[in-house]
């Protein structure tokens, strides 16, 4: 959670996903998308800012011998980049966005992922569509296989729900990274619940990365 | 302790006159790691019914100017949960506790309050009478001064606790119904609970809150809460627990002045984790500096005039 103001307007923290740790410290990468982000594009450099965290989970490491299946959607990718990071040479990256000028960090997925499968929505880089029509061409071609396969994402919430969908029908067990109205951070304020099987769970406490077959979609 | 925040609510002493204000500090334990409970002078925790209850869909909440709204729609673990998960790690703690409870009948209320009067470690209850009465056409217990005071009545007669009645601004004239609360026996007031709002997605034409409308809090109704606390001062000679978009010492001191013998933290707990005894220090800090050696001597000092 960061605060992007020292005033009361806007008033709470902003959650944002850490997206990577370099030599010099965490980096954040954002779309600026309403009043909080505007006012984190027009801040100077050395601006100290408060910050709450590290909060909540993360993608719970694949077992040896399962081929990780990373699936970002629009600035999702700031929540996975770590991850394909981490997996050094390991996943396939599934990556969608608008067009081809929203695509982020292209060369650098090139390095850590084993195959990046660009998608966009007007067809202007890679495949037209998004991210899970991509999936669901890669995982039609590969079915013959057994379920070897995990998946983990995090985009739009359309793009989540059809990821379950996909994920349901090919038994492959699928992490996502859930996104709510969130004000505290630590659990007490009860406002970014998910509905999952077993009551409603907190998208900042028990979450963010849940089992896609838990959440009733 | 400085000798001069102690406070008291009938019997109730308190060290300093900073409490949290329920539904922000949940039961306690999640806050336990950014601050030291025994700080507080109350810790009041997250409302709770004789079930537990689910909640509302999400959105629960969305950000307003200087403000935010929440429908979360009473969401708890129940009272015997919380007896046996959450009691024992809060009696570690040398502050009082303050249970927030509700029901949807008179009955619940009834039941809710002896069930908790029955435990020990529970120094304190707050009716929350801003909810509606499922035996009475849904109207809002708290909006209308009858209703207020046969609930009230009901309660008085089951707990021997120090009882704090929690009301709804969403009123024609709130010291009506701190009088009927008052005349039931109610030997505190909590002042106010949030104000009923609504904001709406100029896109989808849709209210952002699943519930459609949920409770403002924050800054941005500090005002309207201090007038409040003004009128019922006036109005009632019980303590009042001023509460209401409580954000700095400064917002807190505003409230004592109008009139109320403690303040509660909400908001600005989901803010500032630290919040409740950074406003605390602030306190401490304005008293020392403006040589007043015992809070209760500013106490409704804007009455004066």
């Amino acid at each position: 959670m960061i605060e992007v103001n020292m005033g009361t307007d806007p008033l709470l923290k902003r959650a944002f996903s850490l997206f990577r740790k370099t030599d010099e410290g965490l980096q954040i990468l954002y779309r600026v998308r309403g009043k909080g982000t505007g006012i984190l594009r027009n801040m100077k450099e050395g601006t100290v800012l408060d910050m709450l965290g590290p909060l909540g989970n993360f993608y719970p490491m694949p077992p040896e011998d399962k081929i990780p299946l990373v699936i970002a959607g629009g600035i999702g990718i700031a929540s996975v980049f770590s991850l394909v990071e981490r997996l050094a040479g390991r996943s396939i990256v599934f990556y969608g966005a608008r067009t081809k000028d929203d695509l982020l960090m292209s060369k650098e997925l090139k390095v850590y992922a084993k195959e990046l499968i660009v998608s966009t929505d007007d067809g202007s880089a890679g495949l037209k569509g998004t991210a899970a029509d991509a999936l669901q061409a890669f995982l039609s071609s590969h079915s013959s296989a057994p379920p070897h396969f995990c998946i983990y994402a995090c985009g739009p919430q359309p793009l989540l729900k059809a990821l379950a969908q996909i994920a349901k029908e090919y038994r492959i067990r699928t992490y996502v990274s859930m996104e709510e109205h969130m004000a505290c951070g630590i659990g007490a304020c009860l406002g970014c619940v998910v509905k999952t099987y077993e009551g409603y769970k907190r998208v900042c406490k028990e979450g963010p990365v849940m089992n896609a077959m838990e959440i009733v979609w | 302790m400085t000798k001069g925040l102690f406070v008291t609510i009938r019997d109730l002493e308190l060290k300093n006159p900073v409490m949290t204000a329920s539904g922000t500090f949940g039961y306690g334990e999640e806050y336990a790691e950014f601050l030291d409970l025994s700080r507080l002078g109350a810790v009041v925790v997250k409302g709770l019914s004789l079930a537990p209850k689910e909640g509302n869909p999400p959105p629960r909440i969305v950000e307003t100017a200087s403000g935010m709204l929440n429908a979360i729609g009473l969401q708890n673990i129940g009272i015997e949960r919380f007896i046996h998960e959450k009691i024992p790690f809060l009696r570690t703690y040398d502050t009082k506790i303050i249970v927030n409870f509700f029901g949807d009948s008179i009955d619940e209320y009834v039941a809710a309050a002896e069930r908790l009067s029955a435990v020990d470690g529970i120094h304190g209850l707050e009716m929350n009478i801003s909810c509606p009465n499922k035996q009475a056409g849904w109207c809002i217990f708290g909006t209308d001064p009858r209703v207020t005071s046969e609930v009230v009545q009901a309660v008085r007669k089951a707990t021997a606790l120090p009882l704090i009645v929690k009301l709804s601004p969403n009123v024609t004239d709130i010291s009506v119904i701190a009088r009927a609360a008052v005349d039931a026996g109610a030997d505190a007031l909590s002042v106010i609970n949030t104000l009923t709002g609504m904001a709406i997605d100029i896109r989808t034409r849709k209210p952002k809150l699943a519930n459609r409308t949920g409770g403002l809090s924050g800054p941005a109704i500090k005002p309207v809460a201090v007038r409040m606390v003004y009128e019922i001062y006036k109005a009632v000679e019980v303590p009042i627990i001023g509460m209401g978009g409580i954000m700095t010492a400064e917002d807190a001191l505003e409230f004592i002045i109008a009139g109320a013998s403690a303040v509660a933290v909400g908001t600005a707990n989901f803010i500032h984790p630290t919040a409740a005894v950074d406003i605390l220090d602030g306190i401490s800090a304005f008293l020392a500096q403006e040589r007043i050696a015992d809070i209760n001597m500013l106490r409704g000092t804007a009455h004066a005039c």
